[in-house]
């Protein structure tokens, strides 16, 4: 299988402390892949350094071979790749129809009503997003990543503060991505992670401390210690 | 004159001005420091302090330090007062957003101008000065029985001149008491190092804020108090002092006291001094220049934080 | 009825609305409306950048007065005709735009608003001090002889208030339909959330840098277009008090609003033309006009009647 991603040494340095260090990382085209770890472990600096939020202190990203490191966020972007934010950041003062229009880059009727009909909010178009409830912004946030048919959609905590019914939704969702989108997931719902990861990486203190299939990781001592034993 | 004396004399002048730039940016600075906005409508409160001094000192028969005393004691609160009410009506109602803070005080700065004019009128009246009396420089030069003394024509200064310098430097020295000693300053640098903090430990943020935009106005209007004297009292006359004191306040590094005094002598000095060699105009034009272009590229001044 | 047909519909209207008034009012206020027209055309070019983009500039006066003298002394000194004049004021204001821009984009939130202030300071002075020229505080008189396209005088009232009125046209026209098209929606992404804009793959330098020079060069063709048509230049436009109208103008019509601008300066004009009447220190009304809409209706006028009763416009 290609590579669609690949890091290699990359490190993020805050004042003294290496939140990243040194991280070789690579990920299979196709693939739906967790990144799980305790918080602090450095995971939203790490995919904040892949899709160029965060400058990185040292190391290079490689995306669909092409060495991108030097490369401004937006330009990452246009290549192919699409991020949602943790904390949600959506366009709280403009329509839900205006949100996806903007992730879309046209107004296109049809387009945005399909992208906002994935996450089931067709009905809301000409709501204000700002109004909405918050699992609601969690997938209208969703629905602009996806609308913008990247081929790395890299999701930062996607589920936090879903409802299980919405959560349901979510997992079909991504499901039904998987094959033409890459997706790199960070995910505390181990349910989630074990639902629809093909494959996951622990980071800790900022380096890579386990990598396999979810059955490996379950059973893996060094991450039961680290962060599945604690909770 | 020769160069030399010219120089002395154009240093002289230089000095009065920094010390009244001084107190005034500080004032500016106080308040971008604790407060993290801009007051826009400082330099009214100078005006404010040059104006009501003219009220208070024009009336008062006898010797004329009666009236500029009472005027020194009285003018600041006057100003001081005022502000307060500013915060409590302007800015607490916008919640001291920065940028909401800006347009406001803008709105301030036409409404204490305006009324000046409409009260006090479009005339430029002077205070007179408690003192003054001539007193001439000498100078010194290589002669015939080697170093010689005599006094240039035309180089002298007034003890009320120097009085302004003295006076500046012992405020700023009280200043700096009320800061680093006493609770109210313990209470002012708390709460502007964090504020959630300060709220935790049960300091009153509101009054303190209110507090301190009172004592940032009386400190510029103390410093016109100091000035009107030897400038006139004119309701346009913030103006200059507020482009002054930003430019004070940014190459000094906003909200640090330090690189505020430092910047006051650098630009008042060399505003005094530029401006007898060179035009006034194109002095002005370069240190605006110089202020942007420090802005742009070196945001934290020479000491302090970046404005964002 | 689409929203993109009552806006276009909105606009032909106002513009229809505007002949009519030019046709049946009297001398005075066909004079009055002519300068509210122009001036306006100043708000329509702030509020792109201030409106639409978010950024505050407390300088804009260095563009309108850089279209001023452009135009004003290409005439004046150059004896340049009127269109060729017009075309040096836009052409200035666009270049000094890039370069404020080019220097001012590299900071944010206060620090933008204190560089431009001072670069607009930097540029009344410099009129000032090339007084030899620019005629200083006092500026200078256009030839009346010379105002005048292809045998129709500007200096006529009534040719004149349709000169304004095609210049005010052009700026309302072009805006409206920016603001429709993707590049006016990432301004409004940029103004909303410049983060998130970024991180959807756009490049919001670039586009904040369009903004200043869009927004500059309208205020710069307003600026040529006051020279010609109401034959003076002075250093007053180039003033702080210069760079305060238009924030104030576009905060009481409404910010992110087409027709906004036209409101805020029509309403504060005549407020201060009637306050001149009662005192000299009629500039108190900007003053509590500023603090009032600071506290009470940071949308304006047009921005209230969108947030209570018409959704839709734009």
């Amino acid at each position: 299988m290609s590579l669609l991603l690949e890091t290699k040494g990359l490190t993020r340095i805050y004042g003294g402390l290496r939140a990243v260090d040194g991280v070789d990382y690579t990920l299979a085209k196709g693939e739906i892949h967790a990144l799980i770890g305790p918080n602090g472990a450095g995971k939203s600096t790490f995919v904040g350094m892949v899709s160029g939020r965060i400058p990185a202190s040292e190391g290079e990203v490689w995306f669909e071979g092409q060495n991108i490191t030097a490369l401004p966020a937006h330009t990452r972007i246009r290549q192919g790749m699409a991020y949602t934010f943790q904390i949600t950041a959506i366009y709280a003062r403009l329509s839900l129809f205006d949100n996806v229009a903007l992730a879309l880059g046209r107004q296109d009727r049809t387009d945005v009503l399909g992208a906002l009909d994935r996450v089931g909010l067709a009905d809301r178009a000409m709501q204000t997003a700002g109004d909405l409830a918050y699992g609601h912004q969690r997938l209208l946030e969703i629905a602009m990543g996806v609308a913008q048919a990247p081929r790395l959609l890299i999701l930062d905590e996607p589920t936090q503060g879903l409802a299980e019914s919405e959560i349901e939704g979510f997992n079909t969702l991504i499901r039904s991505l998987a094959g033409d989108t890459t997706i790199l997931l960070i995910e505390h719902n181990m349910q989630v992670v074990m639902a629809l990861a093909d494959e996951i990486t622990v980071l800790d203190a900022g380096k890579i401390l386990a990598r396999g299939t979810p059955q490996d990781i379950h059973a893996n001592a060094d991450v039961q210690n680290a962060y599945l034993g604690t909770g | 004159m020769d160069f030399g004396p010219h120089l002395l004399l154009a240093i002289l002048e230089g000095a009065v001005g920094a010390a009244v730039l001084a107190l005034t940016a500080l004032g500016l600075s106080l308040v971008f420091g604790v407060m993290r906005v801009v007051n826009v409508a400082h330099g009214e409160f100078f005006m404010l302090g040059a104006v009501v001094a003219w009220f208070i000192a024009s009336p008062i028969a006898g010797h004329p330090a009666i009236g500029f005393v009472a005027a020194l004691a009285l003018a600041p609160l006057v100003a001081g007062a005022i502000a307060v009410v500013v915060d409590r009506f302007v800015l607490k109602e916008v919640e001291y957003d920065p940028e909401a803070t800006i347009v406001g005080t803008i709105g301030v700065l036409y409404i204490i101008q305006q009324s000046a004019l409409m009260i006090y009128g479009p005339e430029a009246r002077p205070v007179e000065p408690p003192f003054n009396h001539r007193i001439a420089l000498p100078w010194f030069e290589w002669g015939e029985t080697g170093l010689e003394f005599y006094y240039p024509w035309g180089l002298s200064t007034t003890s009320y001149k120097l009085f302004v310098i003295v006076a500046a430097i012992g405020i700023l020295l009280a200043f700096w008491v009320i800061m680093s000693r006493t609770r109210l300053g313990l209470i002012m640098r708390a709460t502007q190092l964090d504020r959630e903090t300060a709220l935790a430990f049960g300091i009153p943020v509101q009054r303190v804020y209110s507090i301190v935009f009172g004592f940032g106005a009386a400190l510029a209007a103390l410093a016109a108090v100091l000035i009107v004297p030897i400038q006139q009292a004119h309701y346009l006359m913030g103006h200059d002092p507020l482009l002054l004191s930003f430019i004070v306040v940014i190459i000094g590094g906003l909200g640090s006291v330090r690189g505020t005094v430092v910047a006051a002598l650098l630009i008042g000095m060399s505003d005094g001094i530029i401006s007898v060699f060179l035009s006034p105009t194109l002095s002005k034009i370069l240190a605006t220049l110089l202020v942007a272009l420090v802005l742009v590229f070196r945001p934290q001044g020479l000491y302090g934080k970046k404005m964002a | 009825m689409t929203v993109d047909t009552r806006s276009v519909l909105l606009h032909l209207g106002l513009i229809a609305l505007l002949i009519v008034l030019g046709l049946v009012l009297p001398t005075y206020h066909q004079g009055n409306l002519a300068r509210i027209l122009v001036l306006a055309t100043y708000a329509i070019g702030f509020n792109v950048l201030f409106g639409y983009t978010g950024l505050l500039s407390l300088g804009h006066a260095m563009f309108f007065a850089a279209g001023m003298y452009g135009c004003g002394l290409a005439m004046h000194l150059g004896g340049w005709p009127v269109l060729s004049a017009l075309g040096a004021g836009i052409i200035a204001a666009a270049v000094l735009s890039l370069i404020v821009a080019l220097l001012a984009l590299r900071t944010i939130g206060v620090a933008f608003m204190i560089v431009t202030l001072m670069f607009a300071q930097a540029f009344f002075l410099t009129a000032l001090y090339l007084g030899e020229w620019t005629g200083g505080d006092e500026g200078f008189v256009i030839a009346q002889a010379s105002r005048q396209i292809a045998g129709f005088a500007l200096t006529d009232p009534l040719t004149r208030f349709f000169a304004a009125l095609a210049v005010f046209s052009v700026a309302l026209l072009i805006t409206a339909r920016m603001m429709h098209l993707p590049f006016g929606r990432v301004l409004i992404g940029v103004r909303e959330n410049e983060e998130r804009t970024r991180m959807l793959g756009y490049d919001t330098f670039r586009h904040k840098l369009l903004a200043v020079i869009i927004s500059g060069t309208i205020s710069g063709g307003a600026g040529a277009a006051y020279a010609v048509l109401f034959g003076y230049v002075g250093a007053t436009f180039a003033s702080v008090q210069y760079s305060i109208f238009p924030l104030l103008w576009v905060l009481l019509g409404g910010m992110g609003t087409t027709i906004g601008p036209l409101i805020g300066v029509a309403f504060m004009f005549y407020l201060i033309d009637y306050a001149s009447g009662l005192t000299n220190a009629y500039l108190l009304i900007v003053g509590a006009a500023l603090v009032l809409l600071t506290l009470f209706a940071r949308a304006g006028i047009v921005g209230e009647i969108r947030k209570r009763w018409v959704p839709w416009l734009p």
